[in-house]
């Protein structure tokens, strides 16, 4: 039976993340606590809103109601990215060599590690930042569609048009696929690798609420999704990606909707959080469940792995978080 | 509308009030206000430009407005994306603010940022449309209709309308200023001040949207219209009087010469019926709100159903229509039906004669 390793904040959290073995849980007022030998506390943000662990480094990226972009490094430490006074800086992402996107209002800005920092306007709002897995090129979420940029030359941006509002974009591990979490109940896919004539939307409809949380599998085989009363669970193993086929439903519950999903990192378990606060570890292969926690005092809002897989660390909306080791 | 599943056990909504007006019709100097006067409540403010909101306030948030249409193929259906996002960042933190203001630009549509309470599933479950209050500059208006109809959409669309700046004009005019706001909507409350002077409890706080408190506070509201007349753009009825008070003296019908402010295109017309039957009622309500949906700004109603011991309460924005029981009818209170419609191109005749076939015993109208 895993064991729970509570740790009690005030007011909503917003996300948790691993550094290595060291849990950080990132509260919407703005401080950053870490478990590394006892609680400790870095303020980072008079407000905050969004908390991401860079892929590329073992970092945290954050922005905030204070207009500021910061890296958070594993003892804590505050280096300062970007300060663009009076702006809510609600999207940030992560890239290779140190890059890092953010942005506000109609632009997009990607900051290159040398400080060096390029303004790529865009046509609406943007609401979410993702790096490729591979070269320097992000990709904008926006109303109507993506438009992708690549970083350090003057080519054109491509736009990938979709009608309704994109807020939030995500890349699979290959770099094969590109899928967007809409304002509607759906997800919406482009498939990046296509003979041009060949279809290449995705359509992932059905939802009965907005999808908020999206992680991919190890090997980039699954996407599982929030926003329904189970685990969404879309097959990309095939070239076509989950066109045609039915996705996996895990961790089904009446009516208590999933608000996190997370892929262990290695094995082809999902942990999966609850609007409840209750939280479920599910296998793909034969959906077989496991009580993680029982529900607690408000909605999961992150749920993040250990680099060993073994600590699963939670956060709520209630403020009511912690760490479960599942190895116990 | 609301998925219960995707409510965490709610504290109790914020309110959110909504204000518009054209550039210049006091806006700032009210925001300024509400931020700096001891009324013992504080609140957030999202405005799309810090302008001259001479305040320092970490809970002023500057926002781009940002228009979407659902993907539901209503041309209607549309809300402010960057007020989800918004909204959602400061109600992770609620106990900070008593509510929330939204400040328009001058030109914009009052719709999107109304629908967004209704139509966003997270949005809703936390916050409440309080009311749309639309300020006026009197000196100004005639000119503004003239060149603009989001200047008229603003006073339809409002629940309360601050007409500003009335030591600008004279008595005659501000008379005709008046009289043309309650022409395009009878339903709203109307102040008139200088300096945005306008006592705070009229604006903020006046729960317009919420079925239970709406008709508490304005029992009159619906009282307007007489019976079954319709309130167009060429009405010159003596509508002079203060919504607010009471309304205990004779409307006196006595029509005047038409005003020279003529370039309305919105009309309301107030239904009065009898008791409604429900079979025929809801199905109705939908189907118009439906087909009619686009032209309709705002309805609001009181619904006396036949067999009902409580008394029904309707609202609606373009194509959104929502309604509870309110409360019970009170011994000696007329078992009645009030319906109002603001809106443009409303086929009067139609709406007329399909309300009252709605009755529960069919009578035509008086």
């Amino acid at each position: 039976m895993p064991t729970v390793a509570p740790l009690d904040l005030e007011g909503h959290v917003v996300a948790t993340h691993f550094l290595g073995d060291i849990p950080f849980f990132a509260t919407a007022a703005g401080t950053i606590h870490r478990l590394d030998g006892g609680e400790k506390v870095t303020e980072a943000h008079q407000g905050l809103l969004t908390c991401i662990r860079d892929p590329f480094s073992a970092t945290l990226l954050t922005g905030g109601e204070d207009g500021k972009v910061l890296r958070i490094g594993h003892d804590g430490s505050i280096a300062e990215l970007a300060e663009v006074p009076r702006k809510w800086i609600s999207v940030v992402a992560g890239g290779p060599q140190g890059a890092i996107a953010y942005a506000h209002g109609r632009s997009s800005f990607v900051r290159l590690a040398d400080g060096t920092t390029r303004e790529y306007p865009e046509q609406r709002s943007v609401e979410g930042l993702a790096f490729a897995p591979k070269g320097l090129r992000i990709a904008a979420a926006r109303y109507n569609g993506v438009t992708l940029h690549w970083v350090g030359t003057s080519g054109a941006p491509v736009d990938l048009d979709w009608k309704g509002a994109h807020t939030g974009v995500t890349f699979s591990p290959d770099g094969r696929f590109l899928v967007t979490t809409m304002q509607e109940n759906a997800l919406h896919g482009w498939k990046l690798d296509g003979k041009p004539g060949e279809a290449r939307h995705m359509r992932m409809t059905g939802y009965p609420a907005k999808v908020k949380s999206l992680s991919w599998s190890p090997k980039g085989k699954w996407l599982a999704s929030s926003g329904a009363p189970a685990a969404i669970v879309w097959p990309f193993s095939s070239k076509e990606g989950p066109m045609g086929k039915a996705p996996q439903e895990l961790g089904t519950r009446s009516d208590i909707m999933v608000t996190q999903v997370s892929f262990h990192p290695a094995e082809e378990v999902l942990a999966i959080g609850f609007i409840d606060g209750m939280i479920l570890g599910v296998r793909i292969a034969d959906g077989k469940e496991a009580l993680l926690r029982r529900p607690g005092k408000g909605a999961i809002t992150g749920l993040s792995w250990s680099t060993t897989g073994k600590l699963l660390a939670f956060s709520s909306e209630a403020g009511d978080c912690g760490v479960i080791d599942i190895s116990a | 509308m609301t998925d219960k599943t995707t409510d965490t056990p709610a504290a109790k909504p914020v309110p959110v009030t909504v204000l518009t007006g054209y550039l210049g019709a006091g806006k700032t100097t009210l925001l300024n206000r509400i931020l700096s006067e001891s009324h013992g409540k504080k609140y957030a403010v999202i405005v799309n430009e810090f302008g001259e909101i001479g305040i320092d306030n970490d809970l002023i948030v500057e926002s781009d407005e940002e228009i979407y249409e659902m993907n539901n193929g209503c041309v209607c259906c549309t809300v402010r994306g960057d007020l989800i996002r918004v909204v959602e960042g400061l109600m992770r933190r609620p106990g900070r603010f008593d509510g929330i203001i939204v400040e328009t630009t001058g030109l914009a549509d009052p719709v999107p940022v109304a629908q967004t309470f209704f139509m966003d599933d997270d949005v809703r479950a936390k916050t409440e449309l309080d009311a749309v209050v639309a300020l006026v500059d009197a000196k100004h208006l005639p000119l503004r209709l003239k060149d603009s109809r989001e200047a008229e959409d603003q006073i339809a669309f409002a629940d309360v309308v601050v007409i500003n700046k009335i030591d600008l004009v004279s008595p005659e005019e501000l008379a005709q200023i008046d009289e043309v706001v309650r022409a395009i909507n009878p339903s709203a409350r109307v102040y008139k001040t200088s300096r945005s002077g306008v006592d705070l409890t009229k604006v903020l706080d006046q729960g317009a949207f919420n079925l239970e408190r709406a008709l508490e506070n304005d029992p009159q509201f619906l009282d307007h219209g007489h019976e079954d007349h319709v309130c167009g753009p060429d009405c010159g009825h003596d509508h002079g009087h203060d919504h607010h008070h009471d309304h205990d003296h004779d409307h006196d019908h006595h029509h005047h010469a038409p005003s020279p402010i003529h370039d309305v295109t919105v009309k309301s017309i107030s239904l009065r019926g009898g008791e409604m039957n429900p079979e025929r009622f809801f199905p109705w309500i939908q189907k118009i709100t439906q087909t009619d949906g686009p032209n309709i700004l705002r309805l609001k109603g009181i619904i006396a159903f036949k067999g009902d011991e409580q008394r029904y309460v309707v609202q609606g924005v373009h194509m959104i229509v929502e309604g509870d029981h309110q409360r019970a009818w009170k011994d000696g209170e007329k078992r009645e039906s009030r319906l109002v419609f603001i809106g443009r191109d409303l086929d009067v005749e139609k709406i007329e004669k399909s309300f009252f076939a709605c009755q529960a015993t069919e009578k035509t109208p008086a």
